[in-house]
């Protein structure tokens, strides 16, 4: 037990190595900092001694130390098209992203796994081939029609709620929030509807695809002859045992839900990483890429820890197995 | 060989899918109104000189508009219907390279490392598990960023449509690769590849001539799959301002364009490029359904 998560744990630290080398290779050899940092009027000389200040004259392996040192001490460098910090820029947008992302997930989770079931136990039912088809089409829909479609109906014709921004946030700590004001939940709606309605169609086919599977086999037989009431059956019986696949897939939506929030707060000019990142690739803004990489591939390997622990947690072989 | 296709599973059952043969036939007329859009379209929408400031914002004919323009016409006067075939011509050509090129290098590297397996088929796969984690769009943006830095800005701007159809296809060839590979371990014990390894011919024959052939049906549902996942995230970095210019518009771009007017009133020329850019996915994902099924005789 220990062990498996003591692999774990030095797996996440290579990987993290990897993007930070990434994230350096792209500082470093896309375009040139130097000339990137300076403009016209700057002397040779000038021009020179800093680049000896930043230390790009060192050894490649020195520098990449020294880059990876900075970040582990916060210092993430500065960005060429705002001269702030970079780190300061991306987490003063990070809470934006995370409550997004968050309540695009649950929607997908609480709305996904009951349709799932659903439409696993009543596999050819009416209203099953209507989810179904639905999602076909919710698949092949790209994710900025969907925010197209949600602001002309509920913005634009119906006037219900906001289209862009966060509305009122609240002050906590350091943390931006729009989770304590009905203003901020207004404004959080859309956009969240707009991320969780791709992450949805996948957890509802993975669950009703998982559960059809349980329903089949032996045991759930035994159990039926046994005269276990339904309800016990599906949701005690059946249910349980679909869960290790449906987390597994939670911690691979969580890259989705990153990846997409940078598709849909550019649509509703959602103050997070995304819209950020997006900024960055316009104006080749590397450092800010770069960063905003190792910061994803951060959540990602967290996200990834907390699931490896949560298998051992609802599945007893693996606690037996142990180290396996 | 006609008669063996007419008479053959697929073909029967196609024409026994209602859904199959309506998505067939929106794809086909989307393809056809791309391929043939010059001849088409009654003006030329990269030719300023074409349309006219006087036409702009014309609502759609149903709607009391002109006559000669049948979806009206956006602010610079544009034909929409023009521009959504022109769009669909640069949105399917970017699509369909991609495609190509990430089928020819992943299902090239597929074939190699399920027939060398070893050190090599390990690498591949690493790399491809390393890009799985990352979803395709953000592979695409990265890639697209990269060469914004690495490419001085007026060849950028020239190599837009080559940058854009690497960056897709380069997200999307772990699927062919994925694919591929599962496909040569069950071949590769079978007796006919046995067969022509014994008999001493060269590796890529075996690879190319022998089980490439065997194994098109499963590769053949993720190009169909892939072009409308290509498609997609063409139409998604066009609309996120990263893919092509306003001066060259996609299905991608013309959206973009036409959000600017979702608070205005203007309605078709934000919501004729999505319709279509929607039919067109919806039709090709159907249609990869179909093949899929088809494929999969399991799940019949």
């Amino acid at each position: 037990m220990a062990f498996f998560i003591l692999k774990r744990l030095i797996q996440s630290v290579f990987v993290m190595i990897a993007v930070a080398f990434l994230a350096f290779s792209l500082f470093r050899f896309v375009g040139d900092p130097v000339s990137q940092m300076t403009g016209v009027e700057t002397s040779a000389e000038d021009s020179a001694r800093l680049r000896e200040e930043l230390g790009l004259n060192d050894a490649f392996i020195v520098q990449f130390g020294r880059f990876t040192n900075n970040m582990l001490h916060g210092d993430f460098g500065y960005s060429y098209r705002t001269r702030q910090p970079v780190a300061d820029m991306i987490a003063a947008r990070i809470p934006a992203t995370l409550e997004l992302g968050t309540v695009a997930l649950l929607i997908s989770l609480l709305v996904g796994i009951p349709t799932g079931v659903y439409t696993a136990l009543r596999p050819r039912g009416f209203v099953t081939q209507a989810i179904l088809l639905t999602t076909l089409v919710g698949v092949s829909i790209p994710t900025f029609v969907i925010g197209i479609m949600l602001i002309f109906l509920f913005g634009v014709q119906l006037g219900w709620l906001p289209t862009f921004g966060r509305g009122g946030t609240v002050q906590i700590g350091g943390w931006t929030s729009s989770l304590f004001t009905f203003d901020g939940w207004r404004a959080l709606i859309l956009p969240a509807v707009t991320l969780g309605v791709y992450q949805l169609t996948l957890t509802m086919r993975l669950v009703r695809a998982e559960m059809m599977e349980v329903l089949r086999s032996d045991y759930i037989r035994f159990a039926t002859a046994r005269g276990i009431p339904y309800r016990s059956l599906y949701f005690r019986h059946a249910l349980a045992n679909t869960m290790v696949p449906v987390i597994t897939i939670i911690g691979l939506q969580f890259g989705g839900v990153i990846a997409f929030s940078i598709v849909t707060e550019s649509v509703f000019q959602w103050p997070g990483m995304g819209l950020l990142f997006l900024e960055s690739i316009r104006f080749v803004d590397i450092p800010v890429m770069g960063v905003y990489l190792v910061v994803i591939a951060f959540f990602f390997v967290l996200v990834n820890m907390i699931v490896d622990l949560l298998y051992v947690a609802i599945d007893p072989r693996l606690r037996v197995r142990g180290d396996g | 060989m006609l008669a063996r296709l007419i008479k053959s599973e697929p073909v029967y059952l196609f024409f026994r899918s209602p859904a199959a043969m309506l998505a067939a036939i929106v794809a086909i007329l989307v393809l056809g109104g791309a391929a043939f859009a010059p001849f088409l379209a009654s003006t030329d929408p990269y030719d300023l000189s074409s349309f006219s400031l006087m036409d702009g914002l014309l609502p759609p004919l149903w709607e009391g508009g002109d006559p000669r323009f049948l979806l009206g016409t956006d602010d610079q006067g544009r034909d929409m219907v023009s521009a959504i075939l022109f769009g669909a011509r640069l949105s399917l050509t970017i699509g369909l390279m991609a495609m190509a090129v990430a089928s020819v290098l992943g299902v090239g590297l597929g074939l190699a490392a399920g027939y060398f397996g070893g050190r090599f088929d390990a690498i591949v796969m690493r790399i491809a598990d390393i890009q799985l984690a990352l979803p395709a769009i953000l592979t695409a943006l990265l890639i697209d960023g990269i060469s914004r830095g690495v490419l001085p800005p007026a060849i950028h701007q020239d190599l837009r449509v080559a940058v854009l159809t690497l960056a897709i296809a380069l997200s999307l060839w772990v699927n062919f690769a994925r694919t591929a590979r599962a496909s040569v371990f069950v071949e590769r014990n079978k007796d006919y590849v046995q067969a022509a390894m014994i008999m001493g011919q060269h590796p890529l024959r075996v690879m190319l001539r022998h089980i490439l052939p065997n194994i098109m049906g499963p590769l053949l549902v993720i190009m169909t799959v892939d072009l409308a996942s290509a498609i997609l995230l063409e139409a998604t970095l066009s609309f996120l301002g990263i893919g092509l210019p306003a001066d060259s518009p996609s299905l991608g771009t013309l959206i973009r364009i036409g959000m600017q007017f979702l608070l205005s009133g203007e309605w078709w020329i934000l919501w004729v490029p999505t319709l279509f850019l929607v039919a067109l996915v919806v039709s090709i994902n159907v249609l990869g359904d179909f093949l899929r099924d088809v494929f999969n005789p399991r799940l019949r």
